[in-house]
């Protein structure tokens, strides 16, 4: 065995990446519960993965064909509906971990210094995670499929001079046709998974680089030859990182954090499969109602409403009374998510050693995101748009405050080293 | 570092416990990837028993139907034709179908539930083509008129579908389930009583 | 009862109003999928007096004839009127013409229940009432200017639409306060109700006839995690011993 493994270490590091990154991989032994999520997210990934490509087997990308496809799948195909299930459940899944994710990142300071480009592959991941959903949400060609790939793609008419003939090109068709369906079902099944992968990668590679962050905000990497030793973690790093630092208050990744995260993930898959076995609709919000209708370009829905992920979004596009200001706050609602390691002037990373400003600010912005969440649901009523312009100011003002007043924001003091 | 010295066994204890219960989870979360390759239910019900009527078949005549998406055949044999059996007996591979290629009650010379009807899947067991039906001039052997041959490889069988010696395909051709609802009515896919 | 709790938890979001147009309070249908004789009732109702407008072209019938325990050969004689064993349940009538008729294809109703809910049915089945100024003489009081005849009257009788005299914001209004009979139907209200119930029941399981399986399965799985979670938790405190 360990032949084999001289062997193939002299041809390909897996000894060493093990080591690396997963054996004598420092981590800070404060992690929390926000901690899981980004393995969580990982494994989502891998069922999102293993469960599409199955369904593709028997999917029918014809729109003729592909509602009842999907009907076949969930009641001919031995198990099919388990499949069809795991998947449409694990979308759902995928933005409560990736938006519990970002959370912790804002809370914790974990886009700060050095930090800025990790955090960047992380807001690529949701943008790719947003489009990769948009079009998967198509390919069962229901009704709400259909009208509501009809209103998003509508929103790039809102472009001045190309915004026609762009979405002419984007559909393929004059309307939303079996060609629109062909191309989102290349690039939902192939073209942005691959993308999607390669960020992860590099969201990690990334991490790895520069090291978990933790709920202190502070650096478990000090500089080498200022930690005495009985004062290091007493446990064997990989020499990448101990060449460079002393390393304080952390374990190794494999095994402390491996059975750790094994207890969240089975804590999550108990709440998945509450959700899969016993409500896979989630009362019409994972599922909507009328997507159990197939696809009729005659007779649009009483009431549409995106999926509850794309809620928030949808809100500010809805509440802004000029449509090409509208479409251009909504994406502007992402980009500044891209912005906040640069709009963020504080030094202090955690949440914890800010000041009570701060603290309400980060408050003001999750109360904006999920009452946006809420109102982007619901059909538009005079009430609600005014909840909702509200709201889609609060929401940017947490952007605008946190440049404002981070730069010589009242702080507690940091403590050296991580606390229990 | 506690103080506590580490219990080993305990520690042995709850990991082999542990990969063991996440093992078996593992195992039966693929149960569903790999049962869902089965035929579905259409293609089960596709892929159902094939009802034929056989009282218009003349002596000597072959007719085709499909079951499974494969050609089967039913041909209504001379007794002349069953007669050549005998000659080919010692020419054949497998002379007494030790080979399950068909079912208990066609184990016999003529590969058959009654000598006159012989039913076979229309498959050559050696590459898939479908032999063609000779009639007459199968070979130029003394009495062996009737018989299939491949055109892909060459490969023979006699009129109970035994494969000669010598030709590329291994076994007898597939004598698929069937049996005699009535007189005049023949059901390919299953067995008698199995429905 | 965990179904309950998750979609009290799913209530908390907002949820989408789905029924055509009408959203006031709807009668509930206490729907049993266990109770296979239920099933039968109402799958005999949909086979004599819908099938012949709504297709059922999801659903098979030899799956519908397993799952509800009615015999195969005697499901084919009297529950089938169409095509061969195993194949989906077609309309009879040609979808051209009935759109010419009803004004539009009557939609087919495989997964009508997952889309407007059972309790919307239910009360759908029970709220046709007598209306002259309607092409077919029938109306619906949660569907108004609904297309569809009231197909059922032979078992209800002839349903007239009951107000009452209320004080409604100062001002004597009249009030729907339901449906009544003239009693000329082969049921009584009692047995109409029960067998509208059972429709209903028959359609919320071919909207999606996996359920009980699923369920079952679901309690396994949830058991299975719950020892794997304990397994787990044990393990992780073992290694955490380690870490001051």
């Amino acid at each position: 065995m360990s032949r084999l493994m001289n062997w193939i270490d002299k041809r390909l590091p897996v000894s060493n990446s093990l080591k690396l990154h997963v054996t004598q991989y420092p981590a800070p032994k404060n992690f929390n519960f926000w901690y899981l999520m980004g393995s969580l997210a990982l494994v989502v990934l891998v069922n999102q993965i293993v469960t599409g490509i199955w369904l593709t087997m028997n999917y029918d990308t014809s729109a003729t064909g592909a509602f009842a496809s999907i009907e076949y799948i969930m009641r001919d195909v031995e198990y099919g509906w388990l499949l069809r299930y795991m998947h449409s459940t694990g979308a759902s899944f995928f933005f409560i971990v990736v938006y519990l994710h970002m959370f912790r990142g804002l809370m914790y300071g974990s886009y700060q210094k050095p930090r800025e480009l990790l955090w960047v592959f992380g807001m690529l991941i949701f943008l790719v995670l947003m489009a990769e959903a948009f079009m998967g949400y198509m390919l069962p060609w229901g009704q709400m499929s259909f009208w509501g790939a009809q209103v998003i793609i509508s929103l790039f008419g809102a472009i001045p001079y190309v915004g026609d003939a762009l979405t002419t090109w984007i559909r393929g068709d004059y309307v939303i046709s079996g060609a629109t369906l062909n191309r989102f079902f290349a690039l939902h099944v192939i073209a942005l998974p691959l993308v999607l992968v390669i960020l992860v990668f590099l969201h990690i590679i990334a991490l790895h680089e520069v090291g978990s962050n933790n709920p202190d905000g502070v650096d478990t990497k000090k500089p080498k030859g200022t930690v005495p030793d009985e004062e290091k973690a007493p446990f064997e790093f990989h020499e990448r990182y101990t060449n460079k630092y002393d390393i304080v208050d952390s374990v190794p990744f494999h095994p402390y954090y491996t059975v750790k995260d094994i207890v969240g993930l089975a804590g999550f898959l108990i709440l998945f499969a509450l959700v899969l076995f016993f409500e896979p609709t989630m009362g019409g919000q994972f599922l909507e109602s009328p997507n159990f209708e197939a696809a009729d370009p005659m007779r649009t829905p009483e009431h549409i409403a995106p999926v509850w992920y794309f809620t928030p979004f949808y809100a500010i596009l809805a509440a802004v009374p000029n449509a090409v200001l509208g479409v251009v706050m909504m994406f502007l609602a992402i980009v500044v998510l891209f912005l906040v390691p640069w709009l963020d002037r504080s030094t202090v990373r955690s949440v914890r050693y800010r000041s009570g400003f701060h603290k309400a600010n980060l408050a003001l912005l999750v109360v904006s995101f999920v009452i946006l969440g809420f109102v982007g649901a619901l059909p538009p009523t005079e009430f609600w748009t005014v909840v909702g312009r509200i709201f889609t100011f609060t929401y940017f003002a947490f952007f605008v405050l946190l440049f404002i007043y981070s730069k010589n924001e009242k702080t507690k003091p940091v403590p050296e080293r991580v606390t229990k | 570092m506690s103080n506590a010295p580490v219990d080993k066994g305990r520690r042995r204890f709850l990991t082999v416990a542990t990969s063991v219960v996440g093992g078996a989870g593992a195992v039966a979360a693929a149960v569903p990837f790999i049962a869902s390759w089965n035929p579905s239910a259409r293609a089960r019900i596709a892929g159902a028993p094939v009802e034929m009527k056989i009282d218009k078949i003349e002596p000597g005549q072959l007719v085709r139907s499909e079951w499974r998406g494969s050609p089967v055949w039913v041909i209504r044999r001379t007794p002349a034709m069953v007669e050549q059996l005998n000659l080919t007996d010692d020419r054949v591979r497998d002379p007494n179908s030790d080979q399950p290629q068909q079912p208990e009650y066609a184990k016999n010379q003529h590969r058959s539930i009654d000598p006159e009807w012989f039913v076979a899947v229309g498959i050559c067991t050696h590459l898939g083509c479908s032999p063609q039906f000779l009639p007459r001039n199968f070979t130029n052997m003394d009495g062996i008129e009737s018989g299939f041959f491949c055109p892909c490889h060459g490969s023979r069988f006699d009129i109970a579908g035994r494969v000669f010696q010598g030709v590329p395909a291994p076994t007898n051709l597939v004598v698929p389930p069937h049996y005699f609802v009535d007189e005049s009515t023949i059901l390919i896919g299953v067995d008698e009583g199995a429905a | 009862m965990i179904k309950r709790f998750i979609l009290a938890l799913a209530l908390l979001l907002p949820s989408v109003a789905f029924a055509a147009g009408y959203s006031g309070p709807l009668d509930r249908a206490n729907y049993d999928l266990r109770d296979k004789e239920s099933l039968q009732r109402g799958a005999q109702i949909y086979m004599n007096y819908c099938l012949a407008c709504h297709s059922m072209q999801y659903q098979r019938y030899s799956r519908t004839f397993n799952d509800l325990g009615i015999p195969q050969e005697l499901g084919e004689e009297l529950l089938q009127f169409t095509s061969s064993p195993g194949m989906h349940k077609t309309s009879a009538i040609d979808a051209d013409a009935a759109a010419e008729w009803f004004g539009l294809t009557p939609p087919d109703l495989t997964m009508v229940a997952r889309v407007r809910g059972a309790d919307w049915i239910y009360t759908y089945l029970r709220s046709f009432y007598a209306d002259d100024s309607r092409p077919f003489g029938a109306n619906n009081a949660i569907f108004d200017n609904v297309g569809m005849p009231h197909v059922l009257e032979e078992l209800q009788g002839t349903p007239r639409r009951v107000t009452e005299q209320r004080m409604v914001d100062g001002e004597m209004t009249d009030v729907y306060v339901g449906i009544r009979s003239d009693g000329n139907g082969t049921m009584s209200p009692e047995e109409f109700d029960q067998a509208m119930l059972d429709l209903t029941n028959f359609l919320v399981y071919t909207g999606e006839p996996m359920i009980l399986e699923r369920q079952r399965m679901g309690y396994f799985v949830i058991g299975f995690l719950i020892v794997f979670l304990i397994l787990a938790i044990l393990l992780k405190k073992e290694y955490w011993r380690d870490i001051k």
